[in-house]
């Protein structure tokens, strides 16, 4: 193969860099982010046994899935366990709550304002954005199907 | 348009030292290092700091080992991974000399010698100081994602290796035997038989590592590597069986399948003689490495503790070193750029010293 030219050496590339195991990592993240969902539903159980109602406890289990991420990230444990699940961890609300939480933690250095304020959503801020586009998407094609369909 | 620069009175390595992290205590070389901090924090409150005060570690080491003060130090080269170079600058501003702030990504170790000694055979001083330091948490911050941030890292991504290299180069008219001597307390007589220098360098060119993917930097490097040690050979007219080892810095084992299988169809030889600081620093059956290590503390650190005691025992007489640079940023590759790599190089040779 021609090492000087970009199609050689992309060929070369290609040839020596080993692939992602997948067949490895996709049940892993499977049975970590099952197990995550599992734990869910039982505190939300939980909540609901001790008097929470259905939107309440649905509340309480994001907020102790946060706290929970967040914890485990300052302990720096997260990220081990990450090493394994992979999207397990990743898709859930706890690899948002990671992000944040990761991020704060390296700004820490720069101060409060320009380190932690500002950066704390560098990784994250995309999933806002765009999470915040999508709302207003929605609400627009709701509203208008609603005119249409009252008219 | 010559390439290859042979120094006339190649400068000798007069002292060196290597510090590390806590995955560096427990690599290979881990019993070699001069210091080891299993905090990676080196007393300093960040990782940037660290890394400075890293440096300056490595380099009053090196200086304490040959009973050197910094007063006689004429120059220092220092480089390092950070935005700015700004480690190095913040860690070894302090010594009072004259500093030259160089990057090379992880090329820097073999660039800041090479600057060395050609600054040291121009005669603008007879004592200088090549210095290089990588910190893996302020550069996987810099570079990748926050350091607690749960992702999983593909195959071919290497491990930024936290270590600091210091190398004292002197002319060769320097009264090299006493310092030898002071150097001989600390190692045992009889440590230093040979003197090793730096007999000839060349100076790499950028070469497009036709990739974007910036877990694969070993694979983008292979590419200059490769170009500079058949350039090297083909103008030298050197026989690569005329060598020890040809050592690269830090591509890693993707970095180095690719450099052998282009090496094999053009100069088997060389392929035969080739090792990679990469793979020699972490054992990848006990650390979580993937692909190897990288980062320019890297090769340093390698230089310091393996060869440079194999070339002045005199058990190897001749290396030809090449430190491999990913030159890329963090906007560069957002913006689409290839990862382009420059690997320069050096030639350490030894010989028998007069006593």
């Amino acid at each position: 193969m021609d090492f000087k030219t970009s199609e050689g050496k992309k060929a070369l590339i290609k040839k020596h860099t080993p692939k992602t195991k997948w067949y490895k990592n996709c049940p892993f993240a499977f049975m970590f982010g099952g197990g995550i969902c599992v734990g869910a539903e039982l505190l939300e159980r939980l909540y609901k046994s001790l008097g929470a109602n259905e939107k309440l406890a649905a509340t309480l289990v994001s907020v102790s899935l946060i706290f929970l991420a967040s914890l485990l990230t300052a302990l720096g444990i997260f990220d081990r366990i990450a090493r394994y699940a992979g999207a397990g961890t990743l898709v859930p609300i706890t690899g948002f709550a990671n992000a944040i939480t990761s991020e704060a933690l390296d700004s820490r250095s720069e101060g409060f304002i320009l380190g932690v304020g500002a950066k704390i959503f560098t990784v994250a801020g995309p999933v806002i954005t765009y999470g915040l586009f999508s709302g207003v998407l929605y609400g627009i094609i709701y509203s208008v199907t609603n005119f249409f369909l009252r008219t | 348009m010559k390439k290859v620069i042979k120094l006339d009175t190649p400068p000798v390595f007069t002292s060196y030292a290597a510090v590390g992290g806590y995955e560096e205590g427990r690599s290979r070389i881990g019993d070699k290092l001069d210091l080891c901090d299993p905090g990676d924090s080196f007393g300093q409150k960040t990782h940037e700091l660290a890394e400075g005060e890293m440096a300056k570690c490595a380099l009053n080491i090196a200086l304490s080992k040959a009973e050197l003060s910094h007063e006689a130090l004429g120059l220092i080269v220092a480089g390092d991974l950070q935005n700015q170079c700004i480690a190095s600058a913040l860690g070894l501003g302090s010594f009072g000399a004259p500093f030259l702030g160089v990057y090379g990504a992880c090329s820097t170790a073999t660039e800041s010698l090479l600057l060395c000694s050609a600054l040291i055979s121009l005669g603008y001083t007879s004592l200088a100081a090549a210095v290089t330091s990588s910190h893996n948490s302020a550069a996987e911050k810099q570079f990748r994602t926050p350091l607690e941030y749960g992702g999983q890292r593909a195959p071919s991504a290497q491990w930024t290796s936290t270590a600091s290299g210091a190398f004292i180069l002197s002319s060769p008219f320097s009264d090299i035997n006493a310092v030898y001597s002071a150097r001989e307390k600390l190692s045992g007589s009889g440590s230093i038989t040979h003197s090793a220098f730096i007999s000839e360098f060349m100076i790499g060119k950028v070469v497009d590592g036709s990739t974007k993917d910036g877990s694969n930097m070993g694979g983008a490097m292979a590419f200059a590597a490769a170009e500079s040690i058949i350039s090297y050979f083909e103008e030298t007219g050197y026989s690569p069986s005329d060598f020890d080892y040809i050592v690269t810095g830090d591509l890693g084992r993707v970095g180095k399948d690719i450099l052998c299988d282009i090496l094999e169809s053009k100069i088997p030889a060389a392929a035969q003689r080739h090792t990679d600081c990469g793979l020699l620093l972490y054992d990848s059956e006990r650390q979580d490495v993937h692909s190897g290590a990288s980062g320019c503390g890297t090769s340093a650190a390698l230089l310091s503790c393996h060869f440079l005691p194999l070339l002045e025992r005199g058990d190897i007489k001749n290396i030809l070193f090449l430190s491999t640079g990913a030159l890329m940023s963090p906007s560069s590759i957002l913006q689409g750029s290839n990862i382009l790599g420059v690997a320069p190089a050096i030639r350490i040779t030894s010989t028998k010293r007069d006593f």
